[in-house]
């Protein structure tokens, strides 16, 4: 190839990578679906009653903000959404504190913020931690912010992935980065393991026992903590991403049908009977589950381009799946 | 002495010329031009895979477990046949050229694959294969294109040009990422383009080194390789050391968890080492030409050795943090392209890529196994004693090796 062949080939290729930037940057900035506007809808806080916060996964300038839609609208295609001025990968709120979990964008290694909100949805307190964010939950009472982030270059094969579950305790202002250093017992035996991950905390309405996946050795299992002793014990066995029912009496999580199969199935656990119920919910699940409230489970299905719906399914396995919020993730209920 | 341990075929001779010098170094610098743009294609692809596979593809962490892609042993044996065929059919350059070109290819794989874990495993592997063809025969270009007096500078020089694209990689990403408003698409099909980029240069300005007409090369032809004595013992003691180095991705975990360096500073460990190998890697090429490379290869290991005393050490501070991780970088750009060196100087013309891939793989393999030992040995007590035993075995592997000097010819010369 020619000197001069060689130049054209190249400037091509500079030009090709350097075109597909600028659509893809089109493509992203143009407003597919407008979303109601902001300033039609009545102001509403954290402490609105009937309001389910939300993700907006509608692409276009409010993609990746935080919303809500009022309870009585949820399922109806054409419901009022009200779209607020913050994004967040990863949203919660409880008793009208929000927590807000966002990747910070075009930074590498990714870094997250974990910021703590108040009932106007204002950054309050704010922590800024290495990964990139899978989950985030707050107590019942919002006093404890909890959340997952995925790390690179902490495991013994560098393309694997590591995850850091941490606690922050809004009362005290303590900060637990990871909880990987919290002793765990199995069958009153300590459990030992270099390549500890733990995952999806949930916590009870007391503010102490929580509930988490420790993953270790190619099996997850079911943790229950004690905060306050700093301590954990494993009850379950292939039990992912928990959340605690209202009532706490129950925890929906996914879990593998078989080795073979690679589909979450929702399921819900009785915690006093130990009893496992799959819910009617057939696809693949991925997420961290919310209770909308005793009896009705709800969480985030992917559609794929970063695009996802929220669906509610009955927490007794009966009935079957059904639409709640299109183009939304992350779901969350003030309940009080 | 080097080239009649090239098994004395008549045309090194001519290509090993002084008059053939300049002409040979700017093959060199050309293998290395194409090393820095394929690195910051696959750097660039690297940095976003995880943040793509979490935000864009909404992956849980027992599905990464799929995407391992392939597994060593896999990787070794592409490796091995890459330099095989390379030998076999005297086409250095069109072996490399395959394999960047597989390399390239899996990028639009990741964007075709879309969500299905089994097409993104597949794309990974496609790109780790391409890797596994084209190192061994694009070392042999290196070292048939260089005069054997001169090897270690010219993968000093290889290794830093290379280095200079793992570092331009991340940085390409975040400005497409930044650009494109956090487009994965974007970096995956600008990485396309960067890594047809490097092919094009791959095959217009590396000129391949044909040599003389080879006799029929079988597999075996590849294991009599290991009858070279002194060829068979550095892939001895190099597997050996191999052995009882630490892993990467162990330095910097320890580091962090014992000076709980800033989490968000964590991720730039690797970057620290790779800087320190950057700016050593010419100088200590030069180095092992002149002293010899089977001191600095050792040296290196001593290096390492330090990082470990380091770690394991009372002192607490940045400062020694810092120190662990030039002690680190200066054990990879002693050890890294200088192996290649030595391995180069002792291989027969014919047998070059083939060999390069055995020392690689025996390399590769024992430290695949290193890890596992560390891993099982951090499990069972704790990450201090983990690192005592590592060092002390280290530093007993490095005093034999140093006693036995397997190329002590080489220091006559």
């Amino acid at each position: 190839m020619s000197g001069r062949w060689l130049v054209v080939f190249v400037v091509m290729m500079v030009v090709s990578g350097a075109g597909y930037t600028w659509h893809a940057r089109k493509l992203h900035a143009r407003a597919a679906v407008p979303v109601a506007s902001a300033a039609s809808a009545p102001a509403i806080s954290l402490r609105t009653p009937g309001q389910l916060f939300f993700r907006n996964t509608v692409h276009g300038s409010d993609f990746g903000r935080v919303a809500a839609v009022p309870i009585d609208q949820l399922g109806q295609p054409n419901a009022s959404r009200r779209v607020f001025d913050l994004s967040c990968d990863r949203f919660a709120v409880a008793a009208g504190v929000g927590l807000c979990v966002a990747q910070q964008a075009a930074v590498l290694p990714p870094v997250s913020d974990v910021r703590i909100l108040d009932q106007d949805l204002h950054v309050v307190r704010e922590r800024t931690l290495p990964g990139t964010v899978s989950r985030a939950k707050l107590s019942p009472d919002g006093k404890l912010a909890v959340w997952t982030l995925f790390v690179i270059g902490d495991d013994y094969s560098e393309d694997r992935f590591s995850t850091r579950a941490g606690i922050w305790n809004l009362a005290t202002d303590e900060f637990t980065k990871t909880l990987e250093d919290m002793p765990i017992f199995t069958n009153a035996k300590r459990y030992f393991s270099a390549d500890v991950n733990f995952w999806g905390i949930t916590f009870a309405a007391d503010d102490t026992h929580f509930y988490a996946t420790l993953s270790s050795k190619g099996q997850t299992h079911l943790v229950q903590g004690d905060y306050r002793r700093y301590r954990g014990r494993t009850l379950e066995e292939n039990v992912e991403c928990p959340s605690l029912s209202p009532d706490g009496k129950r925890i929906a999580f996914k879990r593998r049908v078989s080795p073979d199969d690679p589909t979450w199935r929702l399921s819900v656990m009785d915690l006093g009977t130990r009893e496992i119920t799959p819910l009617a919910e057939t696809r693949n699940v991925d997420d961290q589950a919310a209770w909308l409230d005793d009896r009705t489970v709800m969480y985030g299905l992917s559609r794929g381009n970063g695009e996802s719906d929220v669906w509610a399914v009955a927490a007794d396995g009966s009935g079957a799946a059904r639409l709640m919020v299109a183009g939304a993730a992350s779901p969350a209920l003030a309940y009080e | 002495m080097y080239l009649a341990s090239r098994g004395g075929s008549g045309g090194a001779a001519v290509s090993r010329s002084v008059g053939a010098l300049r002409a040979t170094t700017s093959n060199v610098v050309a293998l290395g031009l194409v090393s820095l743009v394929t690195d910051i294609s696959s750097e660039m692809v690297t940095a976003v895979w995880p943040l793509y596979l979490v935000m864009g593809l909404g992956l849980s962490p027992l599905q990464f477990g799929a995407l391992e892609g392939v597994s060593g042993a896999t990787t070794a044996l592409v490796r091995l046949l890459g330099g095989h065929f390379a030998d076999r059919w005297r086409q250095l350059k069109l072996t490399a050229v395959v394999g960047y070109a597989l390399s390239a290819a899996s990028r639009l794989g990741c964007l075709w694959a879309g969500s299905s874990t089994s097409a993104l495993g597949m794309a990974l592997a496609a790109d780790r294969a391409g890797k596994g063809i084209r190192t061994a025969p694009r070392d042999a270009l290196i070292s048939l294109s260089s005069t054997p007096d001169a090897l270690g500078r010219a993968f000093g020089v290889h290794r830093a040009m290379d280095t200079v694209g793992a570092f331009l990689g991340p940085l390409a990403a975040m400005g497409i990422l930044w650009a494109s408003l956090n487009s994965f698409d974007a970096v995956f099909v600008t990485s396309f383009c960067v890594a047809v980029v490097g092919v094009l240069l791959m095959v217009s300005l590396v000129r391949d080194r044909k040599g003389p007409p080879a006799k029929a090369q079988s597999l075996g032809a590849m294991l009599a390789l290991l009858r070279l004595k002194s060829f068979r013992r550095i892939v001895g003691w190099a597997s050996l050391l191999g052995l009882v180095t630490m892993s990467d991705a162990f330095v910097y975990l320890i580091l962090q968890r014992r000076w709980s360096v800033g989490a968000v500073w964590f991720p730039l460990m690797p970057l620290g080492s790779a800087a320190v190998y950057l700016l050593l890697a010419i100088p200590l090429g030069y180095l092992a030409d002149r002293i010899g490379r089977w001191a600095v290869f050792l040296g290196g290991h001593c290096a390492l050795l330090g990082a470990l005393l380091v770690l394991l050490g009372p002192a607490h501070g940045i400062a020694f943090a810092a120190a662990a991780l030039v002690l680190h970088g200066t054990f990879y750009a002693a050890t890294d392209g200088v192996l290649m060196a030595a391995a180069g100087a002792l291989l027969p013309e014919h047998g070059q890529a083939s060999g390069m891939s055995l020392i690689q793989t025996g390399q590769a393999t024992a430290r695949m196994l290193s890890s596992v030992v560390f891993g099982w040995l951090w499990s069972r007590w704790d990450s201090h004693a983990a690192v005592l035993v590592m060092a002390a075995a280290l530093a007993v592997v490095v005093l034999a090796a140093a006693i036995a000097r397997p190329l002590r010819t080489e220091n006559t010369s």
